[in-house]
């Protein structure tokens, strides 16, 4: 068996640190960048179907029925519809948000595709369906072409919106 | 930039494992660790180095732990002109299968030799550990090999 004589006291060497690093130069493309740029604005940008009307936020550069290319960009508002959500009870490694906390899927008003989105100033049990909630920002300064732009969404005052006006995105 | 042009930005993933090494691997990275090179006792009597918690012909429990070293011989060599960044010297450096000395199997590792011409299969060669402030009980607490006689 292992000779157990340390150096400074240091036990017996039973674990080995096996890290993997994979560097990326990564690209979203030409759609995300549209999406990203906003962020960086402080602004939702999304991409309308010239076929089916539909707006794509973010948008992959195409639209998923038709097929065919989004080229029209469009500002959405700063506010949605919480259309579902979890609330996160369990610690994980890497978590950097105080659990509880909620993560919802967000419709934003004229979009027709929801994105996942932290809901913070509100206690956990009072989420539901249909809420209304608004982006909160980062400081000016702050903002970059990525989504730690947004720091959170926050209900904003307005009632809930019927379960009519959103079951198609669930 | 104009606004349908895309975006890039650098990406790192990367998973922070660590793995148990269990008893066999972890006295020989003990070892390491305190400037020693050990080997195990196979079938046969042979000493396997690094050494294995089974007999690779057998598949038997190894037997006891032996002090191989610090001198061994090159089996088989590459020239490595141009190192990437990750590896584990930053010059031209051979990479090589060591026999040690009272070992029947060969190690893989680092020959610092300085130029192609200055290695050759059947060469004599020394260990060059980290300073003992450095070792954390890791294949990299061997800096290189070196030619004997160069140390």
């Amino acid at each position: 068996m292992a000779d157990d004589s340390t150096i400074e006291g240091r036990g017996p060497v039973t674990t080995l640190a096996t890290p993997i690093r994979l560097d990326f130069d990564f690209t979203p493309g030409i759609a995300q960048s549209v999406f990203l740029r906003g962020l960086a604005r402080g602004r939702f940008m999304g991409q309308r179907c010239p076929k089916c009307g539909k707006v794509y936020v973010p948008s992959r550069g195409s639209c998923p029925t038709d097929g065919v290319p989004t080229t029209e960009d469009v500002e959405l508002a700063n506010v949605g519809t919480v259309t579902t959500y979890c609330v996160v009870n369990v610690p994980f490694a890497g978590q950097s948000i105080e659990i509880p906390y909620i993560c919802a899927q967000v419709l934003l008003d004229g979009a027709n595709l929801s994105f996942m989105g932290l809901i913070q100033e509100i206690p956990t049990d009072e989420i539901r369906m249909g809420m209304r909630v608004e982006a909160v920002w980062v400081d000016e300064a702050d903002l970059t072409p990525s989504l730690a732009s947004v720091k959170y969404f926050r209900p904003s005052s307005e009632p809930d919106a019927d379960y009519e006006s959103y079951k198609e995105y669930l | 930039m104009a606004e349908h042009e895309a975006l890039h930005a650098s990406h790192v993933l990367e998973y922070p494992y660590s793995r148990s090494v269990g008893p066999v691997i972890g006295a020989f990275l003990t070892g390491l660790r305190e400037g020693r090179l050990t080997g195990v006792r196979g079938a046969g009597g042979s000493v396997i180095v690094p050494p294995t918690e089974y007999d690779p012909t057998t598949g038997e429990d190894t037997g006891e732990l032996v002090e191989v070293g610090p001198g061994g011989v090159v089996e088989t060599w590459a020239w490595v002109e141009q190192p990437l960044p990750k590896q584990p010297l930053d010059h031209p450096f051979a990479w090589a299968l060591i026999r040690l000395d009272g070992a029947d199997t060969a190690l893989l590792h680092v020959v610092d030799a300085g130029d192609p011409g200055s290695i050759a299969t059947g060469d004599r060669v020394t260990v060059r550990f980290r300073p003992e402030a450095d070792r954390v009980g890791s294949m990299a607490d061997i800096e290189a090999f070196v030619p004997e006689g160069s140390a």
